[in-house]
């Protein structure tokens, strides 16, 4: 384990951007948490999450595919794609780590997503312990330890010190090249921060949730609850969930045509609105029941029945927060889980 | 399998086919004169205009045909309203193919065979029969029912009048809604037709049509007693990827675009009924 100063923090994220773009929790004007570029100057933030999830690193929110150019019944395609740099994110936390994990089945199965490869090779991500998770956090439903996150570095922030640990071949080269600022620790003090860490998540209202009900469930049984009609009732198909949301991936493919040549976008998109499936000859999820209750479903049963059990969700609270009429994940696996007793 | 999964390719309109008042079918090479890639009878296409839009079709033409793909476009959206306005030569883009065809080289092979199709639900079908009667001594009898809405509404007319109907060992009914001048075989709904020519239940069956003739038919064959089993349908559901990422072609925990597009009547009835 190494060890670096507070003092040095500046310094170390000075080295590290010297070479690369480096990214992490910094306050936006409006008092908010985002992951923003580190310039000379730029405080880090670590009070909470940010508000948004790290995902746009990898899966931006709107990326250019490929470009058309048209000239009378012929066609030409051009693939504008440029050498991505390599960057750094730093302050991940855990839950948000897990969710690459859970990005990378998707768009690293066959066939691969060279979009989202590139980045993931590009990236190197250092982590960050919590020490104060928030009540809507239940990360650990999910088997994530918030005290030991993933990713190519983990680090621990205590009171005068920064803790690093390497986790990859990736994380260990960065590490060495800030190699003059490090010194090698003993561990204690993280020993200590997450035992501390660990009675807070004890202590938290999510912390019994459990995953239980559906593991190895049959998808038509849960799929056909009488539940989901009460659950979806206030539902306003507002996206907002999808969005926050580190896990959900599901995006559109649309051209704009620039005057100059047509442009292919890939951008986010949402189960929950109501043109998703939209067909010329129909709509198979026409009510915001069947849209409410795909979004849960894939989550919690059709992710794990095609991905060895793991669920698509990690614990990281944003839907709890930001849901306009306070449905969320919890609501509904409680729901749920309530009928079979 | 193309790494570039979502960037495609140039295909080339060569020949332009009128099958009724609202199809066409489409013929396309790459830009070297050639296939773009070859398919399993089943399998589909990602065809598109830039800055009009991409939609995934079925591929019509057999993979016994060694120099072009077919496509057959019921016109009834933004894309295909386009793709129906196009002449020869106009080019167009094509990625694929997706999904997972008809088990022709492996279940299917051996069995008695009965086509049901209703309207352009014959364009992935076709594809199957052709392949077929290319390679008859795999296959044991096949049949084909085929209705549409009208006689001008059958799709592949000349095709199916000039060819299938003339193959020794292949038997096909046609059948139109309803009464029409200048026609003179059965008129009445596929799934009326389909009990009352009472086929064989060891055949095996291959579906495709609309929604309600597949839900009436399939009742039909049942209680003549043909299992789940025996019967597979291909579906559709709207899609932008093909390759099982966009995350809307979803029946439960299967993918149209990947895991289908065709499925057995017993895999669709272990999966919600959202199509």
């Amino acid at each position: 384990m190494k060890k670096l100063s507070l003092a040095n923090l500046d310094a170390f994220f000075a080295k590290i951007a010297d070479k690369q773009a480096l990214y992490m929790p910094i306050e936006n004007k409006a008092g908010q948490l985002q992951f923003q570029r580190w310039t000379e100057g730029a405080k880090l933030s670590v009070g909470c999450n940010t508000v948004r999830s790290a995902k746009d690193f990898f899966f931006p929110q709107t990326e250019n595919l490929v470009d058309f150019k048209v000239k009378g019944k012929e066609i030409e395609i051009i693939d504008s794609r440029t050498e991505k740099e390599d960057f750094v994110i730093f302050g991940v936390r855990a839950c948000d780590v897990r969710s690459f994990a859970i990005l990378d089945k998707v768009f690293l199965s066959n066939p691969v997503d060279t979009y989202y490869k590139s980045r993931r090779e590009h990236g190197t991500i250092i982590s960050l312990a919590c020490t104060h998770p928030e009540e809507t956090c239940f990360c650990r439903t999910f088997g994530i330890d918030a005290t030991q996150p993933e990713g190519d570095v983990a680090s621990w922030i205590t009171e005068d010190a920064v803790y690093f640990q390497p986790q990859s071949d990736k994380g260990q080269k960065l590490l060495e090249k800030c190699g003059a600022l490090l010194e090698e620790a003993d561990e204690s003090p993280v020993l200590r921060q997450k035992q501390q860490t660990k009675t807070y998540l004890d202590k938290l209202p999510l912390a019994t949730l459990s995953t239980k009900h559906f593991e190895n469930k049959d998808q038509l049984e849960v799929f056909n609850s009488e539940k989901w009609a009460e659950l979806s009732e206030a539902c306003l198909g507002c996206g907002t969930c999808t969005f926050v949301c580190p896990t959900c991936q599901c995006y559109d493919i649309r051209d704009f045509d620039t005057g100059k040549g047509i442009k292919r976008f890939r951008c986010w998109d949402s189960c929950m609105y109501s043109d998703f499936t939209k067909m010329a000859g129909g709509q198979p999820r026409l009510t915001q029941l069947e849209r409410f209750r795909q979004r849960f479903m894939h989550k919690l049963v059709y992710f794990p029945i095609n991905n060895d059990g793991e669920f698509g969700c990690v614990g990281c609270g944003r839907c709890l927060k930001k849901c306009p009429i306070s449905m969320n994940i919890v609501k509904v696996m409680k729901t749920l889980e309530g009928e079979e007793k | 399998m193309n790494t570039e999964a979502l960037i495609p390719k140039i295909g080339v309109v060569t020949d332009i086919r009128i099958d009724t008042p609202d199809v066409k079918t489409f013929r396309i090479v790459g830009l070297d004169g050639k296939k773009v890639f070859e398919h399993i009878p089943g399998q589909c296409a990602m065809l598109s205009m830039p800055g009009v839009g991409e939609a995934l079709f079925s591929i019509t033409s057999s993979p016994t045909n060694k120099d072009f793909l077919e496509f057959s476009i019921k016109k009834c959206g933004c894309v295909t309203d386009w793709l129906h306005q196009m002449e020869v030569g106009q080019q167009i883009t094509i990625r694929g193919p997706y999904g997972n065809g008809f088990p022709v080289e492996t279940n299917l092979k051996g069995k008695d065979l009965l086509f049901i199709a209703g309207g352009i639900g014959l364009a992935p079908l076709r594809s199957v029969i052709n392949y077929v009667r290319d390679n008859r001594k795999n296959y044991g009898s096949v049949q084909i029912i085929y209705g549409s809405r009208s006689k001008d509404d059958l799709v592949d007319y000349r095709e199916i009048i000039d060819e299938w109907m003339n193959d020794e060992g292949i038997e096909v009914n046609l059948t139109i809604d309803r009464e029409q001048e200048g026609w003179d075989g059965h008129v009445g709904f596929v799934p009326n037709y389909v009990k009352e020519l009472n086929p064989d239940i060891r055949k095996t069956v291959l579906m495709c049509g609309p929604p309600i003739m597949i839900k009436f038919t399939l009742a039909g064959l049942k209680e003549l007693g043909f299992q789940d089993t025996q019967v597979y349908t291909t579906m559709e559901l709207r899609m932008k990827c093909g390759i099982g990422k966009c995350g809307r072609c979803n029946i439960g925990s299967k993918y149209v675009c990947k895991d289908g597009p065709v499925f057995r009547f017993d895999q669709l009835g272990e999966l919600p009924n959202e199509y």
